[in-house]
């Protein structure tokens, strides 16, 4: 019996929530008796392979096949299953990303398994197995119990801590018994180079109405990239245009659940706490006292975007002796 | 070419969370029912695709899983401008249950191209979408923010981590739809309500799909302390505290 990681990669490199993920797995191991299998597919160098080692992988297959470098979900379905059946994996599992989304639901009814999404902890029992995930957008935990012998899981990036556990492994490399039909035909690609995720962060700061134009941003974009953070917008500014709708955070955008959240001239509506509420920290500057996001944050400022904002980037410049 | 867009029946984004029966069930009290937000957007790109004569799109249909109490919504979805609905009668046990009954209205359907929002704003668990396809062994592609009709060819563009992806895969194929997909939902017009008064909602008994997994409790998230507020002529103070308190930078 093991449990299988699918460790996905982008561009050859692996990212935080992988590394989250293995840290997860190594724990849930521990609660199962049972070992740690990371699968790594695609153009990933040795190196990069050596780093799932320090997060308790005890197996780690590689493949290589160039199939793998265009992503079809049916034919990356039957490579994570075969090796699950292979490792008589009793848990898969996957981070809570875009590729963990597109994957997850197919291989739970490829290996009938039952599929908890959006998980935020270690389970709270085995027998039955019995863990929490995320619903409500964020305003509820809902305590699921998967009634099958293999489960699929997905795991909330940012809900679990980084922890070392450095093993001997050697990289095995993997050849499924059968190639991969691959029906999707990739037309064209774009790249952002260089930006820090949204959906990876650890600081995030973002500015809703209140910054009142879009040609207020410079200071917002330059305290994120002080702190090595990234950047997001409420809805009505992705709406009007100030900002790119991939900046867009809350119910009906992107789900974050940075360390620190710094919204600035945000009201704080229901819809986009939804999206930020799993932040562990947030902090609020608006001008206005009464705006509901104060209710969510542990720091506020009462004051305006455009005095505050210069302000925090000379403290943090100050801070870090830039 | 015929398209079937998945609605979902989710509380109104602005609901007040609650639940009853000792946590065990969403209290519905005084609750407003909605389409699901992707699932609105995505019927709204149907309706476009349907509305431009080059793309061969002859009609779209919605389905849901549900009881009767659904109907106002699926009648909103007609009013909106789908040709017909699909109703399956049953509860919606789980993600499993929910995709295995989907599959077999597009099996008894034969459409082209299915569409299914990316999440439900209740259950957030991104998977009805991708297991329909499964279960049909059909392809499907998540994270879609467009999709258009050329020569009777799809084109969808992905969302991938850290970028997007400009692809095409042959139908039948499930698109998981997320933002961007459409502008704005489309709003129904008087004429719309009008006449989908008149328009079918089959329904349809469920097929026997079992359920795998199940909800024992809700939690609702532990209140965070109280807000603690800093000068805004010192606000140097808040990345110190920042640092040295909740050491997150």
């Amino acid at each position: 019996m093991s449990i299988l990681v699918y460790t996905e990669n982008r561009d050859g490199k692996f990212r935080k929530p992988v590394f989250e993920l293995l840290s997860y797995a190594y724990s849930l191991a521990a609660m199962m008796n049972s070992s740690v299998v990371a699968l790594a597919a695609g153009d990933v160098s040795p190196d990069e392979l050596e780093k799932l080692k320090l997060y308790g992988a005890g197996k780690i297959l590689h493949v290589n096949d160039p199939l793998y470098r265009t992503f079809d979900t049916r034919a990356f379905t039957s490579l994570i299953a075969g090796v699950a059946a292979a490792e008589g994996a009793a848990v898969v599992l996957l981070t809570h990303s875009t590729t963990g989304k597109a994957l997850a639901p197919r291989l739970a009814v490829r290996l009938k398994a039952g599929l908890a999404s959006g998980v935020t902890g270690l389970p709270l029992s085995l027998e039955p197995f019995t863990v929490n995930r995320r619903v409500y957008s964020g305003n509820a935990l809902a305590r699921t119990v998967v009634s099958t012998k293999v489960r699929v899981l997905t795991l909330m990036p940012n809900s679990f801590d980084l922890a070392e556990n450095k093993t001997d492994a050697v990289v095995g490399e993997y050849k499924p018994s059968d190639a991969p039909a691959v029906n999707t035909e990739v037309i064209e690609v774009q790249k952002q180079e260089g930006k820090v995720l949204l959906t990876e962060a650890s600081v995030v700061v973002s500015g809703g109405r209140g910054m009142k134009s879009p040609d207020n941003w410079a200071p917002l974009t330059e305290l994120a990239s002080l702190l090595d953070g990234a950047t997001a917008c409420s809805r009505p500014v992705s709406d009007e245009g100030w900002r790119p709708h991939e900046e867009h955070t809350g119910q009906t955008g992107k789900i974050i659940a940075p360390d620190l959240y710094i919204a600035v001239g945000i009201s704080g509506a229901t819809q986009h706490l939804a999206g930020v509420s799993s932040s562990k920290y947030i902090v609020a500057i608006n001008n206005d006292k009464s705006a509901p996001i104060f209710e969510a944050a542990q720091y506020g400022i009462v004051g305006d975007a455009s005095k505050v904002l210069p302000a925090l980037v000379d403290a943090v410049k100050a801070a870090k002796g830039k | 070419m015929k398209i079937l867009v998945c609605i979902s029946n989710v509380p109104d984004t602005t609901t007040k969370i609650r639940f009853t029966d000792g946590n065990s069930r969403f209290d519905t009290t005084g609750v407003q029912w909605v389409i699901n937000p992707w699932d609105e957007l995505s019927l709204t790109r149907a309706l476009e695709l349907k509305d431009d004569a080059t793309t061969g799109v002859s009609s779209v249909t919605v389905a849901h899983v549900g009881s009767s109490d659904a109907e106002p919504t699926i009648r909103k979805a007609l009013a909106i401008g789908a040709d017909d609905a699909i109703r399956v009668n049953a509860v919606a046990a789980d993600s499993y249950f929910v995709a295995g009954q989907l599959a077999e209205v597009v099996r008894n359907g034969s459409f082209d191209i299915i569409l299914c929002g990316i999440e439900s704003s209740d259950f957030n668990g991104s998977a009805v979408g991708g297991m329909m396809a499964e279960f049909l062994d059909i392809p499907s592609v998540s994270g879609v923010s467009d999709l258009k009709i050329k020569d009777g060819k799809a084109i969808l563009t992905r969302e991938i981590d850290g970028g997007k992806e400009i692809v095409s895969v042959p139908a039948p194929f499930v698109a998981v739809v997320q933002k961007g997909i459409a502008k704005e939902p489309r709003i129904a017009s008087m004429r719309g309500i009008m006449t989908a008064r008149t328009k079918s909602i089959m329904v349809v008994e469920p097929a026997g799909v079992e359920k795998l997994s199940e909800v024992e409790v809700f939690e609702l998230p532990k209140p965070r302390a109280a807000c603690r507020f800093i000068d805004p002529d010192n606000a140097g103070e808040l990345i110190s505290l920042l640092q040295n308190e909740a050491k997150v930078i």
